[in-house]
C-alpha cells in the first residue's frame, strides 16, 4: 500500500485514490489536421519508462480532485506531488521536490 | 559437508559463452522466447540462435503466473491463434518429452451480471462456430463441475452461470521453460543466462545486433520477448510500442487433498482458482492499477481477491496464505498481444500479452518463428500487427480476457 500525498488533503492511504494514466496528454489542437498514424499515437500509445513517469490521480475518496504526480515506476517512489495544470516540476538529483 | 552432497542431476541445457554473432538473436529468456527458438530450429531449420535472458531463465512471468491454459476468446482472430495454441499445447508433452503436468481439466467462466451471462453466451456461440470447445452451464451443472463452489444467491455476486471449456487446463509452468530450453539446446541452440540486452546495433533502418553485458553479438535478425520490458526493449531499438506495464500478483496456499477439480475464474470479481499437482490452491488477482516494474503490488489488492474466493468457496475460509509474489504485465489497449514486423527492419517483436500468455507460449513461438523466418507474417499473426493500431483493426478482446487469464 503507497502512501499518496494529495496536494490538497495529505498523505492518504493508496485505497482512496484511482490511477489516470500518463499526465500531460493534449487532446490534439486540430483533430482532423491528424493522420492515422498521429491519431493512434493520441489514442493508444502512451510512455511506459522505467524510471520517473509523470502520471495523473486522482483523490476519489478524499477531495475528488485530479493532480499529477512524478513517481519511480521501478521502486513505486512518489519523487513530486503538484497540482493539474502546473508544469511538470524538475527533480534535483536528491530526487526530492514537493 | 560437500562430499554428503549428492551429484548434481544432468543439466538440461548447456551455459556457454556467447558467440560473436547468431542468424537470429532472441532477447527473452521467457516461455516465448525459448518458444521461437524452438520453432525456429524444428520448423524452419534455422538454429544458429542464441536465446539472451537477462537473469535466469524463467526468471520473468513465465515461472510466476497461475498457468490457466484456454482458447475460448471472441474473437475469429484469437480463436485463431489461441486455438492454435491449445492444439500445440495437446501434443507437446510427447513432442518435447517432458511431461510437465499439462492436464485438461476444463475451465469455468464465471457469470456474475446480466450483462456477463449475455456476453458469455455469445462468447460460447462464436467459440462454437470457431470450433473451440465451449458449453454454457446454469449455476446447478456448475455446481456438478465444481462441488465446492458456492452458488447461492445470497452473496455480493451470485453465480449467474458460466462458460465451461472441457478441453482447457493447467501445466507446471517452470518445466515447460525447460523442455523448451533442453530441445532447443539439443537442437543446436545457444541459451545465454545473466545476458541483459542493453542496446541495439544498426545500420541506418536495419538491426545488425546488440549490445549486452556480456559484450556486442551479431545478428542477422533481432527478436523481441520482453514481456514486461518490451517497451524499454524498443524504446533503446528506437521504436514505439502501444504497452503500458502492470504489477501483477497471484499467491498459494499451503498443500491440500485434491478438493478442487476444475479451474474457476471471475472476471467481474477478479479473482481464479485452481489447485496444483502438489496440492496448493494457486489464486491469481486483479493487476494494480498503476504503472510498475516493481515485480511486486500492493497487499490491499490480494485481500480484496481473498475475500472474493472466500464468498465462492467457503470452504477456503481454513486456508492461509503461503506465498505472494507479482509479475510485470505488458498490457495493450484491445487486451491482445501484437507479434510483428517493427518499424527497424530484421526486428521482430512479441509482446502485450498482457495477463494471460503462458497459453500462449507455444502459439507465440510458433507465429514468431515464422514471422522471423519469412519476414512476414504467418496468417494466424498477420491481424497482431502493429499496425492495427493504426488502421483500427483492434481485436478488442476485454470480455474474455480482460483481469483475467
Ligand atoms: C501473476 C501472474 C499470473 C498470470 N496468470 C496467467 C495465466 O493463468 N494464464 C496465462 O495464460 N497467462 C498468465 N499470465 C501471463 C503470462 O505469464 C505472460 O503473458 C507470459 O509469461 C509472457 O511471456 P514470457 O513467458 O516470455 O514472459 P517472461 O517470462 O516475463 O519473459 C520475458 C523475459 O525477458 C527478459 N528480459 C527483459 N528485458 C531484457 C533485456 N534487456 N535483456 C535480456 N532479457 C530481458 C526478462 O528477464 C524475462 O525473463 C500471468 C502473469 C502473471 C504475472
Ligand atoms: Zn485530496
Amino acid at each position: 500500500m503507497m502512501l499518496i500525498e494529495c496536494p490538497n488533503c495529505g498523505p492518504r492511504n493508496e485505497t482512496e485514490f484511482a490511477y489516470g494514466g500518463q499526465a500531460h496528454v493534449a487532446y490534439p489542437e486540430d483533430p482532423n489536421a491528424l493522420n492515422d498514424k498521429e491519431w493512434s499515437r493520441y489514442l493508444f500509445y502512451r510512455e511506459n519508462p522505467k524510471g520517473i513517469f509523470a502520471e495523473r490521480w486522482v483523490h476519489s475518496g478524499g477531495c475528488r480532485k485530479w493532480f499529477n504526480a512524478l513517481r519511480d515506476t521501478a521502486t513505486y517512489e512518489f519523487k513530486a506531488v503538484y497540482r493539474a495544470g502546473e508544469p511538470r516540476p524538475e527533480l534535483n538529483t536528491q530526487g526530492g521536490s514537493r | 559437508m560437500a562430499d554428503l552432497l549428492p551429484e548434481h542431476p544432468e543439466f538440461l541445457w548447456a551455459n556457454p559463452e556467447p558467440k560473436k554473432s547468431y542468424d537470429v538473436v532472441i532477447v527473452g529468456g521467457g516461455g516465448h522466447g525459448l518458444a521461437t527458438a524452438y520453432y525456429l530450429a524444428k520448423n524452419h531449420g534455422i538454429t544458429n540462435v542464441a536465446v539472451l535472458e537477462k537473469g535466469w531463465l524463467a526468471g520473468g512471468n513465465m515461472a510466476r503466473n497461475t498457468t490457466i491454459i484456454r482458447s475460448n476468446y471472441l474473437w475469429d482472430e484469437s480463436a485463431g491463434i489461441y486455438e492454435k495454441s491449445l492444439k500445440l499445447w495437446e501434443q507437446l508433452p510427447e513432442e518435447l518429452d517432458y511431461d510437465f503436468l499439462f492436464s485438461q481439466r476444463g475451465v469455468l467462466n464465471l457469470a456474475h451480471t446480466l450483462g456477463d451471462v449475455r456476453e458469455s453466451i455469445r462468447r460460447v456461440e462464436a467459440n462454437k462456430f470457431n470450433g473451440v470447445d465451449a458449453e454454457w452451464l446454469t449455476p446447478e451443472q456448475v455446481k456438478e463441475v465444481c462441488p465446492i463452489i458456492n452458488i447461492g444467491d445470497d452473496i455480493r455476486y451470485p453465480v449467474m452461470g458460466a462458460t465451461y471449456q472441457p478441453r482447457a487446463g493447467i501445466a507446471k509452468h517452470d518445466h515447460v521453460a525447460w523442455a523448451f530450453a533442453r530441445k532447443a539446446n539439443e537442437m543446436g541452440v545457444d541459451i545465454i543466462q545473466n545476458c541483459e540486452v542493453t542496446g541495439f546495433l544498426k545500420d541506418g533502418e536495419k538491426v545488425t545486433g546488440v549490445k549486452t553485458t556480456r559484450g556486442t553479438i551479431h545478428a542477422g535478425k533481432v527478436a523481441l520477448a520482453g514481456a514486461g520490458h518490451s517497451s524499454v526493449l524498443a524504446e533503446l531499438a528506437g521504436f514505439e510500442l502501444p504497452i503500458q506495464s502492470h504489477p501483477l500478483q497471484a499467491l498459494v496456499s499451503e498443500l491440500f487433498e485434491p478438493v478442487h477439480p476444475t479451474v474457476v475464474m471471475s472476471n467481474h470479481i477478479h479473482v481464479y482458482v485452481s489447485q496444483a499437482h502438489k496440492g496448493e490452491l494457486v489464486m491469481g488477482a486483479g493487476i494494480d492499477t498503476y504503472n510498475g516494474y516493481g515485480q511486486r503490488g500492493a497487499f490491499h489488492v490480494i485481500e480484496e481477491q481473498m475475500a472474493a474466493a472466500v464468498e465462492l468457496f467457503p470452504i477456503f475460509a481454513r486456508a492461509h496464505v503461503l506465498r505472494t509474489w507479482g509479475g510485470i504485465v505488458d498490457t495493450t489497449m484491445d487486451a491482445s498481444p501484437i507479434i510483428s514486423k517493427t518499424p527497424i527492419q530484421n526486428l521482430y517483436v512479441n509482446c502485450g500479452w498482457g495477463t494471460g500468455g503462458f497459453k500462449g507460449t507455444p502459439g507465440a513461438g510458433f507465429t514468431l518463428a515464422h514471422t522471423i523466418a519469412n519476414d512476414e507474417a504467418h496468417a494466424l499473426n498477420a491481424p497482431f500487427s502493429l499496425e492495427r493500431f493504426e488502421t483500427g483493426h483492434l481485436i478488442d478482446e476485454h470480455g474474455a480476457a480482460a483481469v483475467a487469464h
